[in-house]
């Protein structure tokens, strides 16, 4: 084992035993997008209006809630790990890539959190 | 050398765009990162500001809808259905050049355009119903 290069310090040290389950869920979210994501769009094109009367007719309804809901929940899972591979591979100082890991973190769970309570509220909310 | 590592690298992390010849696959490479990260950044937010101002009541959605029913709200929601096709398009194009497929030279420069116009024509097809509707 070299101690030169890069490469060469972590050459013949075998797998890390963590990137394939990243790349693994980054492509299980990409399938609940592309399946949530293409109802979302079928959903526009059969509406009304974009009022607020019958966009909230809609989302009251308990199919559409669990599948907006879900999508919520796999978009924000796929953003969060794109983000963090464009982070690994912009960010050069460990410290700034460690600062903007947690500031990642709060923004999904916190919008992510946002997003499934006001579904929630008008899900189970008066109609 | 422990010194060495100390302090970060002039070399860049990543290939720079500013060093390959630009080619196809490249381009919707770029393109499929550009959307993707958009729409986490941008289109995301746009949700969560949907849910939220639709949850708070009519007042609230109202205002949601002044500004996303104004002209660069359009621009904003046109764009990110662009992205969203465009993404979607070329992700597709992963999933078959995940398996192993699609590398012959052509044929992946053949996919690498056609991915992006697909993806346009369904965002031209998806406001064409509803706004002809």
């Amino acid at each position: 084992m070299g101690n030169g290069t890069s490469i060469g310090r972590v050459r013949a040290l075998g797998s890390a035993h963590s990137g394939s389950h990243h790349w693994l869920l980054q492509r299980f979210t990409a399938v609940g997008n592309l399946l949530l994501g293409l109802f979302l769009a079928f959903s526009f094109t059969r509406m009304d209006d974009f009022g607020y009367a019958s966009m909230h007719r809609w989302l009251h309804s308990p199919l559409a809630a669990t599948l907006t809901g879900l999508f919520v929940i796999s978009s924000f899972w796929h953003a969060r790990l794109g983000l963090q591979v464009l982070l690994e591979d912009y960010v050069k100082s460990s410290g700034n890539k460690f600062a903007l890991f947690a500031l990642l973190n709060l923004l999904t769970f916190g919008g992510a959190g946002f997003a499934l309570l006001s579904i929630v509220r008008i899900a189970l909310g008066a109609a | 050398m422990a010194q060495a590592e100390l302090k970060p690298s002039n070399r860049p992390l990543s290939p720079h765009l500013s060093i390959w010849r630009w080619g196809p696959a490249m381009a919707v490479s770029i393109l499929h990162r550009v959307t993707g990260d958009g729409m986490a950044l941008v289109g995301l937010a746009v949700l969560v500001w949907w849910l939220g101002a639709l949850a708070g009541g009519a007042e609230s959605y109202a205002a949601f809808s002044a500004y996303a029913g104004a002209w660069y709200g359009r621009i904003v929601l046109v764009g990110l259905s662009w992205a969203f096709f465009t993404h979607m398009a070329s992700g597709l194009r992963h999933f078959v050049l995940d398996l192993g497929a699609g590398y012959e030279l052509d044929r992946n420069a053949m996919w690498s355009w056609l991915t992006p116009l697909c993806a346009l024509a369904a965002t031209v097809l998806f406001w064409a119903v509803i706004t002809l509707k």
